[in-house]
């Protein structure tokens, strides 16, 4: 069974030779560069040798640990209270620190912990900035890959229509995509402001000023949902677009035929417009998942990761660590384990929306 | 290629016998002031003059903003496309310096014997960078609020104590007349932190870094002293005194404006505070037990390592060395003046000039930031620690996992070649 590939296909191969070796050059290479440094203690720039430290960095980025600690007793046996009743427990820091009966858990900090009766359970991770990161970025993902789809569906099917002065509401709707990313977010941070910003003064104007004013990026429970709120805002257009090409390649006989049949709009829209839309949804959902992981350029304009690393994400701890600390080694792994991650992703998705035949 | 350089070479040669004017060797040079037309009309001034003053050298100079210096010089670096002549942040130089892009400068050391020690920029013994100038901080207020908050004017020999400054931030809030009472610039993320606040940590009794061997921050960063600091810290945020998160407009405006009692801010800004209030104080740092300190070094100049001339920048550099040139960037943008002499000719450094406390603070108060290659890492994890406390983090962890995060780095680096 020869493919279209193994076939000799020469033109097709010349058109598709300068695209497929600049990829190549320069997004292949690059990271088949990275999965080597990710093996090296590699600096950015450093009279030091480079030297092959095997999977070092890697466990320095994913170590765990598990503690599992007993509440502190008084000498008579009781366990030690505080004042809100919860019992108290020895600082971490007494086995995480130069302990030498926990070697295992050198250098490690608490990640979160559970209680388990009087005891408590502490997950230590060796960098938990990157596990949060690794958190933040999934929580992202997760919030809009259905949300942006599907709120490009809901305007790409109100724009759907002919009307007077369509065109206008299609510009507004794709002006933010054009807008650069950066000028975007500096923008958003002003809506953001804690004191004067327009979202506080708007919230406040609508309740007649009984909304208190929040500091929206400063805060660490608000931060990051900002951020999904504006970044849904920015390329919800673009997805709009292809949902507005999948939409008008559906045949209007198939909407007629509906039509004569006496179909309602629920159901011309369940059983004939979202069938035809099929192959765009695979795309839409797959292009929003591999764009939100990719998350850098919002967070390094609004909050660099920030407050307490509520709005860390793997892309700009990548960064962050690559250029900003100077530790092209540690970038790199990043790199390699997010491409791990997405690929994983990608896949899972391809097999739940493939073609069930 | 290699015999069109024969070619020019040979030509340059034959021009040089002829006329000593095309014997001119171009020197480049970048600069970080980009975007500040006065700060360029004076570089562009000692430029043209030193052009003017030989037949030897052509400087041209190129300009990056600020805030994308840094990044543009590593980048070069990189693609080993450096300029002959580089101006560089007086704590990053040791790491450039370590990293190989820069060489140390031949310049008659007896010329700078009189500059003030923050603008020498020392790295394993060598003279790697020299400023013009250095810059300072103070706690900025007015005497009307002193007077009014019942307190008293510290001064250089007697500076208000750790005490006598809670005492003040805490009568400043209860008289309800300011926003907050201290402005500590949290708008200013980046060098600001390690600049502004690591004195505050140093004047605790803690460090950055340990500088006895400068291959751990054990102790120093994590230890009794720096804990204190810390809660300290945090405590001007849950008091209410300072914000952990700013508007970069408040920053700019917001002392000006009367939002704040107190302003932790430096020289560069103090003109304007001059405009707006005819009873400014610039009062010296407090001190909490380790004596009262202020940051010192700010933009240096020196030459790369991979300049084919270093006697030509040097000699430029040795150029712009002159006190008329310290004092016209003093003017200009409000700088300290490297030298006294220097300050005796600016308008507000001379003795009795409204700045000249600065000259007096930096000379009294100013440490330079920990002399390191590893300073440029240290200085982030630092001040991602500082904002982390700010927003309320766990102190006594917060500082533990900066310091293995910095020691981590050290040991990266093979202790940076300490």
């Amino acid at each position: 069974m020869a493919s279209k590939f193994t076939r000799s296909n020469s033109t097709g191969w010349m058109m598709a030779g300068p695209a497929a070796a600049l990829m190549a050059l320069f997004i292949v290479l690059p990271f088949i560069f990275a999965i080597g440094l990710s093996f090296t203690n590699q600096r950015l720039i450093s009279p030091n040798p480079t030297q092959f430290v095997g999977l070092s960095n890697y466990s320095q980025l994913l170590g765990v640990g598990l503690l599992t600690l007993a509440p502190e007793r008084d000498d008579a046996g009781a366990i030690v209270r505080e004042a809100n009743g919860s019992p108290t427990y020895p600082a971490l820091r007494g086995y995480t620190r130069n302990n030498e009966g926990y070697p295992q858990l050198d250098g490690m900090r608490e990640w979160f912990s559970i209680s388990l009766g009087d005891s408590r359970t502490y997950v230590l991770a060796r960098d938990v900035v990157f596990m949060k990161a690794v958190v933040n970025t999934v929580i992202f993902v997760l919030v809009v890959a259905p949300v942006q789809g599907g709120l490009a569906l809901v305007l790409a099917l109100l724009i759907n229509q002919r009307l007077r002065g369509i065109n206008f509401f299609r510009a507004i709707y794709f002006m933010p995509v054009v807008v650069s990313i950066v000028v975007v977010s500096l923008l958003w941070r002003f809506i953001y402001d804690g004191q004067s910003g327009l979202l506080n003064n708007l919230l406040s104007a609508l309740t007649l000023g009984a909304f208190p004013r929040i500091d929206w990026l400063g805060n660490p429970s608000t931060a990051l949902g900002a951020i999904i709120a504006m970044s849904i805002w920015q390329a919800v257009g673009f997805h709009m677009v292809i949902w507005l090409s999948g939409l008008q390649t559906i045949s209007p006989s198939l909407y007629e035929a509906a039509a004569i049949e006496g179909a309602s709009p629920w159901q011309t829209f369940r059983y004939v417009t979202w069938p035809g839309l099929r192959n765009t949804a695979v795309l839409v959902l797959i292009v929003i998942t591999m764009q939100a992981f990719a998350l850098f350029s919002q967070i390094d304009v609004m909050t660099s990761g920030g407050p307490l690393d509520s709005t860390q994400t793997i892309v700009f701890q990548a960064v962050e660590r690559g250029y900003g600390k100077q530790d092209i080694s540690g970038g790199s792994t990043i790199s390699v384990i997010l491409f791990v991650f997405v690929l994983a992703v990608s896949l899972l998705q391809r097999w739940l929306t493939r073609e069930k035949k | 290629m290699k015999s069109l350089s024969l070619l020019a070479a040979s030509l340059v040669c034959a021009s040089a016998m002829s006329s000593a004017a095309f014997a001119q060797t171009t020197l480049t040079m970048w600069y970080h002031g980009a975007g500040n037309e006065v700060e360029s009309n004076i570089i562009n001034q000692i430029i043209s003059d030193f052009n003017a003053s030989q037949s030897d050298w052509v400087v041209e100079i190129e300009s990056f903003p600020q805030a994308a210096y840094n990044d543009s010089v590593v980048a070069g670096a990189l693609a080993g496309n450096l300029p002959d002549i580089l101006d560089v942040d007086g704590p990053v130089m040791p790491n450039w310096a370590w990293s190989g892009y820069m060489q140390p400068l031949q310049i008659d050391e007896t010329k700078i014997a009189n500059y003030l020690p923050g603008t020498k920029g020392v790295w394993n013994g060598e003279l790697y960078s020299i400023g013009l100038w250095d810059a300072a901080i103070s706690l900025v207020t007015r005497q009307s609020y002193l007077d009014e908050l019942g307190l008293r004017v510290p001064t250089l020999e007697q500076p208000w104590t750790g005490e006598e400054f809670m005492d003040a931030l805490a009568k400043a809030k209860a008289s309800g007349k300011f926003d907050y009472a201290l402005d500590l610039g949290t708008a200013w993320t980046g060098e600001w932190y390690p600049y502004a606040f690591s004195p505050f940590l140093q004047s605790f009794g803690g460090d950055i870094v340990d500088r006895a061997t400068y291959t751990t921050a054990e102790g120093v960063l994590n230890g009794d002293a720096a804990v204190e600091f810390g809660n300290w810290w945090q405590g001007l945020f849950t008091e209410g005194y300072a914000q952990a998160t700013q508007d970069p407009a408040d920053r700019d405006n917001g002392f000006n404006s009367g939002k704040y009692a107190f302003s932790w801010n430096g020289n560069w800004a103090a003109l304007g505070t001059l405009d707006a209030y005819d009873d400014v104080l610039f009062l010296p740092a407090p001190d909490f037990g380790n004596g009262p300190k202020i940051g010192a070094a700010s933009w240096q100049f020196g030459v790369s390592a991979s300049s084919e001339h270093p006697e030509g920048a040097s000699a430029f550099i040795e150029f712009a060395l002159q006190d008329k040139y310290l004092a016209e960037f003093s003017n200009g943008i409000g700088l300290i003046p490297a030298t006294a002499s220097a300050a005796a000719m600016t308008e507000n450094y001379k003795e009795g000039g409204p700045l000249a406390v600065f000259f007096e603070l930096s000379e009294a108060q100013a440490l330079v930031r920990p002399v390191t290659p590893g300073y440029v890492v240290a200085a982030k994890v630092f001040e991602k620690a500082l904002a982390d406390i700010a927003n309320g983090a766990d102190v006594q962890d917060t500082l533990d996992s900066a310091v293995n995060e910095i020691d981590a780095d050290i040991a990266k680096n093979d202790n940076y070649g300490f």
